[in-house]
This record gives C-alpha cells, structure tokens and sequence, in this order.
C-alpha cells in the first residue's frame, strides 16, 4: 500500500512544474486578523479616503463596530459620514453612471476583494503606483496595468517611478520592471506608509469574511469534542467486536 | 421473525412490518467479517447526502434565486443570517465531500471487484447515482451566482451546442434563453432542489439491490455460498451491532475532517469554492480562466484534449460523456475469473494504478488553462483512461491470477 501511495506521488511530481505562473510577484501582507488595532486604523482609512468611491455593500457599520471594538458613538462620530444608522450597509453615493464616466469604468465593490483577489493582491497594488505621463491620471499600477484608479494615497506616499532592466540587445525600449522607487516623498516615510497600506489589507480582509476569527476559534473546540467522542466510538467497537475472529 | 412481537411493537408489526425490515436491513443482515477502511465510504455517503439535504433546505430559507438578488443573498447568508455562514460552508464543503466519498467508494468496487456478477445491476444503480450527483452539482454551482457560476454554466451548456443540427436550438432549449440569464437561474434553482430528492430514492434502490445480493468484501468472494444449518454465512456477521458501531468510529474520523476543512480552510485553496465566485456574476466580462470545480476537472481535461474535427467540438463533447458512460460496461469488460484485486495478476494492477493516476492527473490539467505541452499530456492520459476499460476484455483474461480461498481472511 506505501509503495502504491509513493509511486503515485513520484508519478505526479512533474506536475508541480506545470502549475508555476507569471506576473509580478506579489508582496506577503502576513494578515493577523487578531490585531484589531491595526484592522480599527484600517477602517478609518478606509472611510476617509476610499469610501467615496468604493463601497463595502454587503458591510454593516455596527457589525464592523462590534467585531473591531468601535463602540457606537465613536462609529457615528468618526466613521458614518452621510447622517446614516449604526445598522446601514457601508454604502456611498457614487452613482454608477458618474464613475463610468469619470474613471472610464466602474467602480468595483471592496466586500469581497481580498477573497477574489487576495490580501496580497492588495498589500502589494497600493505600494505599486508609478509616474507614467501616457495615463489620464498620470499614474499607472505594476500590479493592475492601466488601472483606472489614481493614486489616492500619494500625498501619503509620494510618488515613485519605474526602474526597468536594460533591454536586450538588439531590442527596443526597456527590459522588464525591475522595481519601483521613490522620487517625490510624501507626508509618511515609506515604513509608516507600509504600516498604513497593511491596515488597509488587514481591515479588507475582516470585511471579506467577517466571521473568520470566530470561525477558527469555534473549530477548535469541534474537533476537540470530536476527539473525545472518537476515544468512545472506537471502545465501544473495540468492545463489540472482541469475540470476532 | 425468529418470535411474535407484543405490545405496542406488536400492534406496530401487525400494521406495518417494522421488526421484519429492521431485522432484514439491519439486525440480520449478514455483511463479510473481514469488511476495511474501504468500506466506510457508503454509509458515508448517505451521512453526506443527509448533510447537503438538510443544510441546503436552510439556506433555501434565505436564498433568492434570481439574477438581481442571488449574489447578495449569499453574501447576506454569509453575514446576517444567525449561523448563516456555518450552514453555506457545511453545503460547500459538503459538495466536495460527497464527491471524494462517491471516488473512493468507486474505486472500492474497482478494487474488490463489486460490478462483477451478481453486482451487476446495483453497480449500474450506482453509475446512475453518480450521473444525479454530477447534474445537481453542476445545477448548484450556479446559485452564488458568481464569475465562475455563470461562466462554468456557459461553457457547459454551450457543450450540447455542438450536438449537430439540433446543437443551438438545444442549448436555448436548456437555458431558456441566449444566455445564462435569470430564467436559466430559475430553473436551475429547481432542478437542484429536486434531483437530491431524486438521490435519495436512487440510493434506496442501491441498498435494496445490495442487499439482494449481499455485501462484496476485501478477498471478492461470496459469503453466501458456506452457511451454517440455520442458513446464516459462516463468515457472515449481522450488520447492526457491528458495522453500525464501527462506522460510527469511522463517521467521526470523517467529521474531523470535514471539521478540519470547513473550519479552518473552507474554501480549501481556491479548490472548493474558487475565487473568481466572489465577483458577481458579470455577462459582459469573461474571467482570463475558466475551470470547474475540480471533480469535474477530469472530463473537463478530456473535453479539451480533442481537437475538433471539421470545426465541430462535438468529439470532444463525445469523448467526455463517454468517459462517464463506459463505467455502465465495466460488469462486462472484466473476464477475469476472480474479483479481487488480491488474486488478479501484475498486469490488473498496473491497469488500475495507471487508470487512477491518469483520472488525478486528467483532474490537474483540467484546472489549468491548456498549453500545448499540457494537450499533450491530457491526450496521453486520455488514451490511458479509455485504454484501462477498453483493453480490459483482453489483459483480465489473459493476466495470471492467483488461487483464492474458500473463505475470507480476516
């Protein structure tokens, strides 16, 4: 029987080459959803500088205040900006024809983004703005190229430029991005401005799967209660089945 | 049977035969003493078609099945609804669940050889239990109404339009519009509230065939065939206590599992519930990949691995039905003259580790999008897929087996 299980695996080892992929390697943002100060500072960035144009629809201000710790006059105060109740969705007022025709296209919804993307995904876009004068904005993404977004967050950042390898021989224009680098500061230093890209992703991913700590936490003690009832189940066939032969 | 019931028993039986069918199904069935870990996956199943039964009533309770509403009542399930989440990812986990019980409990059968005679018709039973599975599956798979709901039904439904002439008219038929749209939502919502109902009866008429002929075991022998002066098999012992109390040990190592899954990874890597479902369902924009979840992936591997003929993609469409159909004449392809995988030759089984490593393999490429290095691959595989059933006539005959014993080994 091992043999067979490790002639299987040998007979697939080949395949781990085929499912290697491209694209520019993302940034681990390491997500600990247990630190809710980081996911509370995620959250106000999130309403004073994205919610005017991306919404959290299926998110409900006083679910968020629950789960991060924002007591109620708090999340009016500093967190509902449109005169809404605790128990409204986080919507905006971004009418969609409006978005179509300013950014030239809509304006994804944020619930889900760190589930269809991913936290990396995020962590990395918004360190990966770079100058590019052919884009209405003036800026274009390494991650998402010709995004529609500009980048909201360069006061904080400043701005970077791209840094590409020499082309090949023979060849015009440049080689391959080889990375970004900062030209113009911005009001943080480039290790707040991660700190504060990292609440952002850290807030994203709470909002995609609000129950997910709670989730974890209440699987422990499933399989624990598991354990004990295995440790039962099977005296109780050791027991049946002891004059089988 | 053995004595007259009394009392309120006995006012039962004599209504309706409650003693009789406990004592036929269960306390007198006589299943094989040497039964293992391998014949855990069909009480399993039923465990798991029970979970997706009842869990998928509850979120029915919650769920609106139109275009508009779909993709928000999931998210409002997996947020508002009091335990909402829990019961989204126990049908989700579930899905996948029942699928890898349904394989391993198929290749059981491969295994000891349970499609031979007398099994023929409860294996045909349960090929027809697979094809339901596969159809409710595929009709859930829609109702999150995601990226990768919509478009996986669109490449799906566009296979009947290969069938020539008819082809076009036939997909419109199915999703009642020129699109995956609302009306095709709607009906999908339907079947895939009936067909599991539809499952159950089939997997009754499974058990009542299996117990007709009496359970296989692990040496592919006929228990029935040495009984005692009472008439009951001398290796035969009775179904309830002892499989029931040790399938109980084997339903909690299963649960674990699932516990593991669902609370810990419940999308399991993008394989269970893939990613581009967390986008709406948009007609406009087709995802850069699309694969289906992956215990299609296999058929999914052959469907590409064909290339058209004449511009049609109707071989491909026929390659992969047939990859599901041929399992229906596997009683009559096996002319070994034993069952078991023990007694068969060397040739039997290389036959079946290739078959097994070709259908994991054909499941991979079926993920990711096709290369020319991965066609190849998927049409080797294919060809081996096909060559397991189809050469089996020969090799089984030809192959040496050894002697099997007059009763089993425990």
């Amino acid at each position: 029987m091992s043999k067979l299980v490790t002639a299987l695996i040998l007979m697939l080892c080949p395949l781990l080459a085929l499912g290697a992929g491209g694209g520019v390697p993302l940034e681990k943002a390491k997500v600990d959803l247990r630190d809710k100060e980081a996911m509370r500072r995620g959250a106000q960035y999130f309403v004073d500088h994205c919610m005017g144009c991306h919404s959290l629809q299926f998110q409900r201000y006083n679910r968020m205040g629950q789960d991060l710790g924002i007591p109620e006059p708090e999340l009016r105060e500093r967190f509902i900006y449109d005169g809404g109740r605790p128990g409204d969705l986080m919507e905006n007022s971004m009418r969609a024809e409006d978005a179509e025709k300013w950014f030239g296209t809509a304006i994804p919804d944020l619930t889900l983004v760190t589930r269809w993307r991913s936290p990396d995904w995020v962590y990395t876009y918004l360190k990966s703005y770079y100058l590019d004068p052919s884009r209405p904005w003036g800026v274009n993404n390494a991650v998402f190229a010709d995004v529609g977004m500009p980048h909201v967050l360069a006061p904080q950042q400043g701005l970077q430029k791209a840094v590409y390898e020499e082309a090949k021989h023979g060849e015009e224009g440049h080689g391959p991005l080889e990375g970004l680098e900062l030209v113009e500061e911005g009001s943080m230093s480039p290790e707040a401005y991660d700190q504060m890209v990292y609440d952002l992703t850290a807030f994203l991913t709470y909002v995609g799967e609000p129950i997910a700590e709670k989730r974890r936490e209440l699987g422990v003690y499933v399989l624990l209660f598991l354990g004990v009832l295995f440790v039962f189940a099977y005296a109780l066939k050791k027991e049946y089945w002891k004059d089988i032969h | 049977m053995s004595t007259e019931t009394t009392g309120f028993l006995g006012w039962i039986d004599k209504r309706f035969p409650l003693t009789k069918v406990w004592n036929e199904h269960l306390a007198e069935y006589y299943a094989p003493k040497n039964l293992n870990f391998w014949s855990f996956f069909g009480s399993l199943a039923i465990l798991v078609l029970v979970i997706q039964i009842v869990t998928g009533i509850w979120l029915a309770m919650s769920y609106k099945p139109a275009a508009e509403d779909a993709f928000a009542s999931v998210a409002y399930i997996m947020r508002d609804v009091e335990w909402g989440w829990l019961i989204r990812y126990m049908h989700s986990t579930g899905a996948s669940a029942f699928f890898i019980v349904i394989y391993l409990h198929m290749f059981r059968a491969l295994l000891w050889g349970s499609y031979r005679k007398p099994r023929e018709l409860l294996w045909i039973i349960g090929v027809v239990i697979y094809l339901a599975m596969m159809a409710t599956a595929f009709f859930g798979y829609l109702l999150p109404w995601g990226q990768m709901s919509y478009w996986g039904a669109q490449v799906i439904v566009n296979l009947f339009a290969a069938v020539p002439g008819v082809g076009e008219d036939l997909a419109v038929w199915i999703r009642g519009d020129y699109n995956i749209s609302d009306v095709t939502l709607n009906r999908f919502y339907a079947f895939h509230f009936l067909l599991p109902f539809v499952l159950v009866g089939l997997a009754f008429v499974h058990v009542v065939a299996l117990h007709r002929v009496g359970s296989n075991n692990p040496d592919g022998i006929e228990i029935k065939e040495k009984k005692d002066e009472k008439g009951i098999p001398l290796d035969g012992i009775p179904f309830h206590p002892y499989y029931t109390v040790k399938d109980l040990t084997g339903v909690v190592v299963f649960l674990a599992f699932f516990a593991i899954i669902m609370f810990f990874a419940p999308t399991f890597g993008g394989l269970f519930i893939e990613p581009p479902n967390f986008q709406p369902a948009d007609p406009l924009q087709t995802p850069a990949h699309i694969a289906p979840v992956w215990y299609f992936t296999p058929y999914y591997a052959m469907l590409r691995a064909v290339p058209p003929i004449a511009g049609s993609q109707f071989p491909g469409v026929l390659v992969m039905f047939g990859a599901i159909f041929i399992f229906f004449f596997l009683p009559w392809l096996d002319r070994s003259p034993v069952k078991s995988i023990r007694y068969k030759g060397i040739v039997s089984k290389v036959a079946l580790g290739t078959f097994v490593v070709s259908f994991v393999i054909l499941a991979w490429l079926g993920m990711l999008a096709s290369t020319p290095t991965r066609t190849l691959l998927a049409q080797v595989f294919t060809i081996l897929y096909f060559a397991f059933f189809l050469l089996m006539p020969i090799y089984s005959k030809l192959d040496k087996t050894k002697p099997v014993p007059e009763r089993v080994t425990v």
